[in-house]
């Protein structure tokens, strides 16, 4: 740069004395630090371009993962769907392709994603709820039939019992006559974050470890172009925690389920690119760009130089990202579409692979057809029509940009050390440190909106007396009964001798140390049902409960 | 009443949203009143169980699962069935405006949805305490 820095700083003092006709009070970042009411080249003095920032496809990768970003190749708009039985996701998903959506989204209900059945008293009330209902093989072959499994690439939510849904869906393929190695998709398989936010564990950490150690190894040999894990940030976020907090708390989670890789004896290289990424995109524009900006150096940073990845894949942070779904309101829920607008743009600003927009109707229910297609347009016109895919990174440069992303990788840095030195991701969790981090700041920003320090569109400013009248998504109340009866008809056409060898194998390797994953594959295609092998499991393994921290 | 409120927060179910209420235990707790928290994955049978150990004056259910329907009216009739139908009733969580009604004619006193501030809780369980 050409000018003096002592120059500008001195000017930079001149102006803020001479100009500034009353002194004005700083805002405070999504972490409470104080924000400069003006960046200059000065907050930029200690960066050095080449080695700070570089090349987008280099590393450190700040600027983006891919040199060409989406010059060369748009991001995937995939938007999280799935309710009611396999047959009523079906027809969804295949609306969803045919009005331009290029990757599915399995949403899974309540009972599959904690592994129990539909007809488990447990499940009442929740089955076909929240997503889907899969009880056995037969639901996964009526979810994807008609789509070719070899041309989409599917994203499946589910955490503990992701071995099992993954072992389905190969079994899906193979009747497809598609091999494995074709297959491309994504499971959550984030059984950490799952203990600190959303709650669907079943088994305790140990025994999770390995279930996913399992699944890495097998993917690497078998499903080599599959994301075997989707470590999140997201529901963390979503639960309280700040920005800085949603990274350095997820990629500690990374961190344990590395190391427990490096340990199962696997090869960092062999596994590291096949790690993918959720975060949560929240309202602050600028700073959620830069801590896309941060995390993607940071991640490159322990890849390379605390795990000693050679391969540059595994050194990138490829994330997917939903805008924020707890950012919305039930009041004047049309306003909820200009914030997920906002939140878009600041995910595509911050260079994601793969984004899902809110729907306005979130607050009050299931979003209807008509709202999720709004998401998607959202997308579209984002990417089509607002030119920010013209230039790769293009808030790159800005002083504010860069002082911030600088700022987001020291602090990161800083609280992930402080995970490290507690002993890392596990005994966080277990003596509750992260869950109680989460709790105290979603209960100090109710108190400020509350108080009023924090202004909420339609909630607590600019109110008008409404009566909200959005047409909502309806549940089908008969859905736990037709799967039920789907159930019952499956145990009694199935060779029950077969699903009894195959669960007894499954208690076996489950007992030894034996890979889980093709005992999976041999006991999903028995037709055994997921409840079934999730209660052999929960005999083995145990199951999690939570520590109080309230 | 001299003793100071009991309240049994908790979440029936299978949802493993708690957000909310956490936020609405610190409320309440800061409110004075004294609040147990059940955890996730409650069924109506322990939550009622657990208010009948505790003594609770309240019972306050999040739910965001879409379960409501179901579970919600579940645990006033067992409720009804132990005789401690005079436990205050209440919900929150993402409950459709549609479904409030008929949820109001099956024991549960008042919804509160996304949005409602703590005092307008807090007031709220005051008031129909103060009825009984």
């Amino acid at each position: 740069m050409g000018e003096d820095i002592n120059e500008i700083r001195k000017e930079k003092k001149r102006w803020a004395e001479h100009s500034m006709k009353k002194p004005v009070e700083k805002h405070l970042s999504d972490w409470d630090d104080p924000l400069e009411l003006l960046y200059t080249p000065d907050d930029l003095e200690d960066s050095d371009y080449l080695s700070d920032i570089g090349f987008p496809g280099e590393y450190p990768f700040v600027r983006g993962i891919h040199p060409a970003m989406y010059l060369g190749r748009p991001w995937t708009k995939r938007q999280y769907a799935g309710f009611g039985t396999a047959e009523e996701t079906n027809e969804r998903y295949k609306y969803l392709l045919s009005q331009g959506q290029t990757g599915l989204s399995v949403a899974f209900d309540l009972p599959t994603q904690i592994g129990y059945d539909s007809d488990y008293a447990i499940s009442e009330g929740e089955v076909g709820k929240v997503g889907v209902a899969v009880d056995s093989l037969r639901d996964m072959e009526i979810i994807f039939d008609g789509l070719s499994l070899d041309k989409i690439s599917t994203s499946m939510t589910i955490n503990a019992p992701a071995g099992i849904l993954l072992a389905m869906y190969v079994a899906v393929a193979e009747k497809q006559s598609i091999p494995s190695e074709k297959l491309r998709g994504t499971i959550q398989n984030d059984i950490l974050k799952e203990y600190t936010a959303r709650g669907t564990y079943i088994f305790p950490p140990r025994p999770s470890l390995r279930l996913i150690t399992d699944i890495f190894g097998f993917c690497s040999k078998k499903i080599p172009l599959w994301n075997t894990i989707n470590v999140g940030g997201y529901h963390m976020r979503e639960a309280g925690c700040s920005a800085v907090q949603e990274i350095a708390f997820s990629f500690s989670n990374a961190i344990a389920y590395i190391e427990a890789g490096l340990k199962a004896g696997l090869d960092i290289d062999a596994f590291a690119p096949r790690i993918s990424w959720i975060f949560n995109t929240h309202n602050k524009i600028f700073e959620e760009v830069a801590k896309y900006r941060a995390a993607r150096k940071v991640w490159a940073n322990l890849l390379r130089n605390r795990f000693k990845a050679k391969n540059p894949k595994s050194w990138m942070l490829r994330f997917h990202t939903q805008t924020s779904g707890v950012s919305l309101t039930a009041q004047q829920p049309e306003n909820n579409l200009i914030r997920v607008a906002y939140q878009a743009l600041a995910a595509v600003l911050g260079g994601a692979q793969s984004l899902a927009a809110c729907s306005y109707d979130e607050a009050l229910a299931i979003p209807t057809e008509k709202s999720v297609r709004l998401s998607l347009r959202t997308q579209q016109i984002l990417a089509h029509e607002a030119g920010v895919t013209d230039t790769v990174d293009p808030l790159g440069g800005s002083y504010y940009i860069e002082a911030l992303t600088k700022k987001m990788e020291h602090k990161i840095n800083e609280l992930i050390a402080k995970i490290d030195d507690a002993g890392g991701a596990i005994p966080a969790i277990e003596n509750g440190y992260i869950q109680k981090e989460i709790e105290a700041r979603a209960y100090k920003i109710q108190r400020e909106i509350e108080q009023n320090q924090r202004t909420i569109v339609g909630v607590n400013e600019y109110k008008v007396a409404e009566k909200v009248d959005a047409a909502l998504f309806k549940a089908d109340p008969d859905v736990a009964q037709r799967q039920i009866k789907k159930l019952e008809s499956l145990k009694s056409s199935r060779d029950s001798k077969k699903v009894q060898a195959a669960l007894s194998a499954v208690q076996e390797a489950a007992k030894g140390n034996d890979n889980l994953m093709p005992h999976f594959m041999v006991a999903v295609k028995s037709y055994a049902t997921l409840g079934e092998i999730c209660d052999v499991l929960r005999e083995v393994f145990g199951e999690y409960h939570a520590v109080g921290t309230v | 009443m001299n003793r100071r409120i009991r309240v049994l927060a908790a979440k029936p179910g299978l949802d493993g949203h708690d957000r909310g209420i956490k936020v609405i235990c610190h409320g309440l707790r800061d409110a004075g009143m004294e609040v147990i928290y059940t955890g996730l994955r409650q069924t109506p049978e322990q939550i009622v169980a657990t208010a009948l150990q505790e003594d609770a004056d309240v019972i306050a259910l999040s739910i965001l699962s879409g379960a409501h329907d179901f579970l919600l009216p579940k645990v006033a009739t067992l409720l009804k069935e132990k005789q401690i139908d005079k436990t205050l009733l209440i919900a929150g969580g993402i409950i459709p405006e549609g479904d409030i009604e008929s949820l109001k004619k099956r024991g549960i006193s008042e919804v509160f949805g996304p949005g409602t501030r703590l005092a307008e809780i807090e007031e709220y369980i005051k008031g129909a305490l103060s009825k009984t």
